[in-house]
């Protein structure tokens, strides 16, 4: 009954070894596959018809495009625009894992903080990239908000500089922490009701109650799992807003 | 005290955190509600605002859930 052994990473079959290291295809790996696959089909499949008015397997994917591309041209303008491929995959490919983690017995790939972290990073290298691309030492301009009295600036500058380098830690911890705890607490629940079952009738009696609770819980994981991908997309934008336009 | 009751009691500790982020998104829906019904046309322009506000808010009281994780299970 140990609510963290669901996270367990298994090997389902070696693919190479490199020294002691063995490099092996795991579940992870799978649902990571998995994921690819229903993008795939949600996107390419579902629109290849083009039709003019779309079925429903194309309407879903017209509205998630233009669920991004809103809130990508909202925040961070028409120029954000060519971000719009990193932002849209970043949000198809956790949301589907995020859900995808839902289903009982699958495994939930943004619950670990390794797979968070590699997309945080992504996002975080990319503002850097591109901001010293685009606009070379006026980049700096972002940690030096204007309209500031000159007294306060260094404070500021410095407390600007620590939230920018911290933005992939709360960015990645948010997805995989909040994935984590909800798994964990939908497993707790679940062991009440065992527990109380191995009681005889009175316990079945009380085990109702908290029956009950995994079932609302876990409408309440499928609003988080939709809310984290949006949020992750949504920071997104608004990093990548600033490495466009670093000015304040 | 035995580590293993320090830790047990530290997790709790830690999950009193959670408690200010409570305040916080609550607050921030509040706010957001209120204003949603003395202008509901211009509700819908602040959506992504509020939904930034509550994952900057949230993720402080996921930070401390975290640490309460980590001394249950990780250390």
């Amino acid at each position: 009954m140990d609510p963290i052994h669901q996270f367990e990473i298994k090997s389902l079959f070696p693919i190479a070894h490199i020294g002691a290291t063995e490099i092996a295809f795991t579940n992870s790996a799978l649902f990571m596959l998995i994921a690819l696959a229903v993008i795939l089909l949600l996107t390419l499949g579902a629109t290849r018809s083009r039709a003019l008015v779309p079925g429903r397997a194309q309407a879903v994917a017209e509205m998630s495009y233009e669920f991004i591309a809103t809130t990508l041209r909202s925040i961070a303008g028409p120029e954000g625009m060519k971000f719009f491929p990193l932002v849209f995959s970043l949000f198809m490919y956790i949301l589907v894992l995020n859900v995808f983690g839902i289903i009982p017995y699958t495994f939930t790939v943004t619950s670990h903080i390794i797979i968070a972290v590699a997309l945080a990073l992504l996002v975080f290298f990319t503002v850097l990239v591109y901001g010293f691309w685009k606009h070379g030492l006026h980049f700096f301009k972002l940690f030096v908000p204007s309209g500031i009295p000159i007294y306060i600036l260094p404070l500021v500058t410095f407390i600007e500089v620590l939230s920018f380098l911290s933005r992939p830690v709360s960015h990645s911890v948010r997805l995989f922490a909040n994935m984590l705890a909800g798994h964990i607490t939908l497993k707790v629940f679940g062991g009440f009701v065992t527990m109380l079952g191995a009681f005889g009738l009175l316990g079945w009696l009380g085990a109702v109650l908290p029956l009950g609770l995994t079932v609302a819980l876990t409408a309440l994981e499928l609003l988080v799992a939709v809310l984290q991908a949006y949020v992750f997309a949504i920071l997104t934008c608004i990093y990548l807003n600033d490495a466009i336009h670093p000015g304040h | 005290m035995e580590p293993q009751a320090a830790k047990m009691i530290g997790a709790g500790i830690a999950c009193i955190g959670m408690g200010g982020a409570g305040v916080g998104v609550g607050t921030i829906f509040g706010h957001y509600l209120a204003a949603a019904l003395r202008n509901p046309s211009a509700a819908q322009g602040q959506f992504a605002n509020l939904i930034f506000g509550f994952a900057v808010t949230e993720a402080l009281g996921i930070f401390s859930l975290l640490i309460a994780l980590l001394l249950l299970f990780a250390l």
